[in-house]
């Protein structure tokens, strides 16, 4: 009787529980599989445990290009995609103007277009425009997908400022450039980070639209795919496992950071 | 407030009122005109350029080129050829879309009104698996499925599985790819949802008599589905133009219509058919879509 009840208490919790293990559990072998050593080069199963891919990330010097190759598709790109996203947060935010809805839609269609239309479609245009395609053809792809997510990450951030502390610096004799650096800017920073990180994380993990639009460049994704059919190397869960440490060491300093902020807010008491 | 401020600081020259306002109204444009051009000429233009293409003469090839026949034959043709694959499509997005509601809602749930300060912390684990890359996750899935993974075992020990049944290479390994692949869409613009339900308006309900069913599908339900609705788009327009599951963990009797256009592209350099095979899904998603938001009745969702 007390466990049922106990169980009808907490079933949520319980589930939600387990759905969470369930999307652990592929991060989990990612991790264990980095410390393998395969039977054989199509083996995808735990075999015995070293040290060797971690000591040796680059054995397969493919690999470690197509992942410097990534790095800066996904640097260039997001700087671009973060640039141009956040001039229309500001036009949509900040301005009335004619024809509004029509850059909404066209900021809201491509986060509805399946990729795989994205990347056949633009396929398609480079080919009948005759660009070769290569590293600057995936570039432009990357920022097109990114550009929208950068308007309504940073739009809500946006939206959510009071803009009386822009009309006190204003009363305080502050001209529009110095209003708009030492006041608005730092306000929506963290809305343009968080923008820029969700940018590269898009750009850094595509591959259905850089497939379409890679010519013979190869970003990490189209390597893993690849070796896929041949066999993967296990350095590839090495850098799995290197880049979701590297984001959870990124989250939990922001979060640290947000703490200590909060707490100093607190112990400087209400100003 | 405006973002292009006069260049030299401290001195905003004085300018006329009316030219002022004029500069004032011409703004908005000058800052969304780099991003708008882009996506107009990288994502209107190309899409206007694979309409075209669909409907090219279907027997060029990429090194004779193409004519340009207005060969409309060419979407039943491909309709024809690849409905097995279209169905499969959207059967297994749509079960997969069953799977994740059931296992996202509690979550969702779970976590907005039930963590108190785990909240955070739950968050970043529903996310966590998009910091690894999704082809190295969605191949973990066929080391965890593996015929002499550990999985397999117990349920052949247990006999939910026959001696020689498998996991991997079935319609059940691509559903449980997706779900899982597409499993933080859908929960959390439902986290977001359900955090801003009132847990007031649940004792009241409970107050009234409603039995907890009652009150859910009552209360918690109809609050939450601006959410629901965004959720299950944002899961099912990637699942069911996918190909990845379907390539990585089933074989070509479970490929979805991703692997056609895939290959109509990149294999056998078919263009006409593949743009009339991308048209297609994509007329297929917007029917769904829309035809869903007027069931759900939240249209402002768009």
């Amino acid at each position: 009787m007390r466990v049922s009840r106990w169980l009808a208490d907490r079933w949520v919790m319980i589930v939600a529980l387990l759905v969470l293990g369930y999307l652990a559990l592929p991060i989990l072998v990612v991790a264990a599989l980095s410390f393998n050593r395969p039977s054989s080069r199509l083996s995808y199963d735990f075999n015995e445990f070293t040290l060797d891919n971690w000591r040796q990330p680059c054995a397969t010097s493919d690999m470690c290009d197509a992942v410097v190759r990534s790095v800066q598709i996904g640097f260039i790109a997001t700087v671009v995609a973060t640039v141009l996203g956040t001039l229309m947060a500001f036009a949509l935010v900040r301005h009335r103007f004619r024809g509004r809805s029509g850059i909404n839609v066209l900021i809201f269609l491509p986060m509805a277009t399946p990729e795989l239309v994205m990347g056949t479609s633009l396929l398609a245009l480079f080919v009948s425009a005759g660009v070769p395609q290569g590293f600057w053809t995936i570039v432009i792809a990357h920022v097109m997908f990114c550009v929208s997510f950068v308007v309504v990450t940073v739009k809500a951030r946006l939206a959510g400022m009071d803009r009386r502390l822009e009309e006190a610096a204003m009363d305080l004799y502050a001209n529009e450039w110095q209003t708009f650096r030492r006041i608005t800017l730092p306000l929506v920073l963290p809305g343009i980070v968080a923008a820029a990180l969700l940018a590269f994380s898009l750009s850094f993990d595509d591959f259905i639209i850089t497939n379409f639009n890679a010519g013979t460049t190869v970003t990490f994704p189209m390597y893993v795919w690849g070796a896929a059919q041949r066999g993967i190397p296990p350095q590839v869960n090495v850098i799995g496992t290197a880049m979701f440490a590297v984001a959870l060491l990124l989250v939990g300093l922001s979060s640290l950071r947000g703490r200590r902020a909060r707490r100093a807010a607190l112990l400087a008491g209400p100003s | 407030m405006t973002l292009l401020a006069p260049t030299r600081a401290g001195h905003p020259p004085p300018a006329p009122p009316a030219a002022r306002s004029g500069r004032r109204r011409l703004l908005p444009y000058l800052l969304l005109l780099p991003g708008a051009a882009w996506l107009l000429i990288f994502f209107g233009v190309p899409l206007l350029q694979l309409a075209a293409a669909s409907l090219y003469d279907p027997s060029g090839s990429l090194s004779t080129g193409y004519a340009m026949t207005w060969a409309v034959s060419n979407y039943p043709d491909v309709l024809q050829a690849y409905w097995p694959q279209f169905l499969r499509s959207f059967g297994y997005a749509g079960l997969a879309l069953v799977l994740a509601l059931l296992l996202g809602y509690p979550l969702a749930y779970a976590i907005a009104q039930k963590a108190g300060r785990w909240k955070n912390l739950l968050l970043v684990c529903v996310v966590a698996p998009m910091f690894t890359s999704f082809l190295v996750r969605t191949l973990a899935w066929k080391t965890i499925l593996s015929d002499n993974g550990a999985l397999v075992g117990l349920l052949r020990d247990v006999h939910l599985l026959a001696p020689d049944g498998r996991l991997l290479a079935t319609p059940f390994a691509v559903v449980l790819g997706l779900t899982y692949n597409f499993l933080p869409f859908l929960v959390l613009p439902l986290y977001a949802s359900l955090e801003r339900l009132d847990p007031r308006l649940l004792e009241a309900a409970t107050d009234l008599y409603a039995s907890p069913v009652q009150a859910f599908r009552r209360v918690t339900l109809p609050l939450s589905m601006p959410g629901l609705v965004a959720g299950t788009l944002l899961f099912f327009i990637p699942a069911s133009g996918d190909y990845i599951n379907a390539e990585l963990l089933g074989t070509p009797n479970e490929y979805m219509i991703g692997n056609v256009i895939d290959s109509a592209f990149l294999v056998r350099l078919d263009y006409p058919q593949g743009a009339a095979l991308s048209f297609l899904l994509m007329a297929a998603i917007l029917a769904v879509v829309f035809g869903y938001l007027r069931r759900a009745g939240t249209e402002e969702v768009l």
